[in-house]
């Protein structure tokens, strides 16, 4: 199975580059920080896939069992996940923010109210 | 990895990319975000093969659960619709992804090959924590042993961010509570779903206490529990009322609470200093070295679940009472 060596990380780094292009190309927010998303779950997929090893099981010590998966990437990817959700609600709140002070979630929309407003204000 | 497996990950990892290419393309916001839950169903699926247990516990709850309930709420306040950019500029995007994507994928071949024992990633702290912990800490699982134990400085720093990220929301936001509202305005809309969910929130409270208190032995830990409980509750308050919802779990009593779990976590590792040894040492808490560490993972395990419940309810209650203003 020489070919699927590397096909994780190739996964890994199709879904980044998805969740990468999802946040320069779209003009929403909420787009935006859905793209971040899967940037994120991709990183968290590249620490787990390192992680596992041939012929291990999960790292919960049992009889009989002499080959684990290295538990230390679940450990950081565990808490990751549920500070990943925490900043993803910061960053809705800020949306709401936004949308409540420019009445828009568009980008471009967002930059153009703020053009005009530097421009009045100078 | 036997050959079944592999063949399941590299199946559930091409479903992965079919569902990241499709939320990319889709036009439509509602779809987007319900296909996240399914992309993040995938992603615990595939935590299960690769060994990750708890992980998958986890990503199930926080992606498929609540990551989607507050994705929802926001779409509600801001709304569905979408213009399109005046000029196209896809292309300029496409090209950066796609050199970023090369020079990584130039960067895997010098990669050790996917399950190798030898890569050095296996060689270093590791086996120091697979071999040594179920004597040293005296719990099976690996994972809360590196958790609370070994690594107890980092997830104090984790659950410092999840309250700071509390913080944050509650004073960009905040809660809005709706005191003197005749509480049940309109009859019960959706009969069959409050039934149903009145049935399961009880089984749904039970599991999250027992993946509190058995995640020394088996998977879970505070932070699965603290979000499977805080799911119980975002249940009650979307088949039931948000104020029904707030009447059981109070946003007052929920802060303190938040709080009071960062507290019990730092409090533990100051009453292991008072005893004589380091910063959240837990040797030192009881005669025994292992007894001191399982009282004191309980404890901060305890604390952790504590503030992650609270903080995931109080970060809904503020979506969907902010959603209220503007229908």
């Amino acid at each position: 199975m020489m070919s699927l060596d590397l096909y994780n990380y190739w996964v890994v780094i199709f879904l980044m580059m998805a969740g990468f292009y999802m946040l320069i190309a779209s003009n929403h927010l909420i787009r935006k920080i859905i793209g971040l998303n899967i940037f994120q779950t991709s990183v968290f997929m590249l620490y787990i896939s390192l992680g596992k090893v041939a012929g291990g099981t999960a790292p919960i010590a049992a009889e009989g069992i002499d080959t684990y998966s290295n538990p230390l990437p679940h450990v950081l990817i565990l808490t990751a996940i549920v500070v990943g959700i925490s900043t993803t609600s910061l960053a809705l709140a800020l949306v709401i923010r936004i949308k409540e002070s420019y009445d828009t979630v568009q980008e471009d929309e967002i930059l153009e109210l703020d053009s005009i407003a530097d421009e009045e204000g100078s | 990895m036997s050959n079944i497996n592999l063949l399941i990950d590299v199946v559930l990892l091409a479903m992965l990319v079919l569902t990241t290419i499709a939320i990319v393309r889709i036009e439509s916001l509602f779809a987007i975000v319900m296909l996240t839950g399914v992309f993040s169903l995938l992603a615990a699926n595939i935590f299960i093969i690769l060994d990750a247990v708890d992980v998958a516990f986890t990503e199930a709850a926080v992606g498929a659960g609540i990551s989607t309930v507050l994705m929802l709420a926001t779409i509600g306040i801001t709304g569905y619709e979408q213009k399109r950019r005046r000029k196209i500029s896809w292309v300029a995007p496409l090209i950066v992804v796609t050199i970023t994507g090369a020079v990584l994928v130039y960067g895997t071949l010098d990669m050790p090959a996917f399950t190798d024992p030898e890569a050095p990633i296996h060689t270093h702290v590791a086996p120091r924590y697979i071999n040594e912990s179920p004597t040293e800490v005296g719990i099976p699982n690996m994972v809360t042993s590196v958790l609370a134990s070994y690594r107890g400085y980092d997830t104090m720093g984790e659950v410092i961010v999840v309250f700071a990220a509390l913080i944050g929301v509650l004073s960009l936001i905040g809660i809005r509570e709706h005191k003197g509202d005749p509480k049940h305005l309109e009859p019960p809309a959706r009969p069959v779903l409050q039934v149903m969910s009145k049935f399961m929130i009880p089984f749904i409270i039970l599991f999250a206490l027992y993946v509190q208190f058995h995640g020394d032995f088996g998977p879970g830990g505070g932070f699965q529990a603290g979000v499977i409980f805080a799911v119980a509750i975002i249940l009650y308050a979307l088949t039931f009322s948000q104020q029904d919802a707030m009447d059981l779990a109070p946003p007052r009593i929920l802060k303190r609470l938040a709080s009071l779990g960062v507290l019990i976590y730092g409090g533990t590792g100051v009453v292991s200093m008072l005893k004589g040894g380091n910063f959240l040492d837990y040797n030192v808490l009881a005669h025994d070295p292992v007894h001191g560490q399982h009282y004191g993972i309980l404890v901060i395990e305890f604390g952790v679940g504590l503030t992650v419940a609270c903080v995931m309810m109080l970060i809904f209650f503020a979506f969907i009472s902010r959603g209220d203003r503007n229908p």
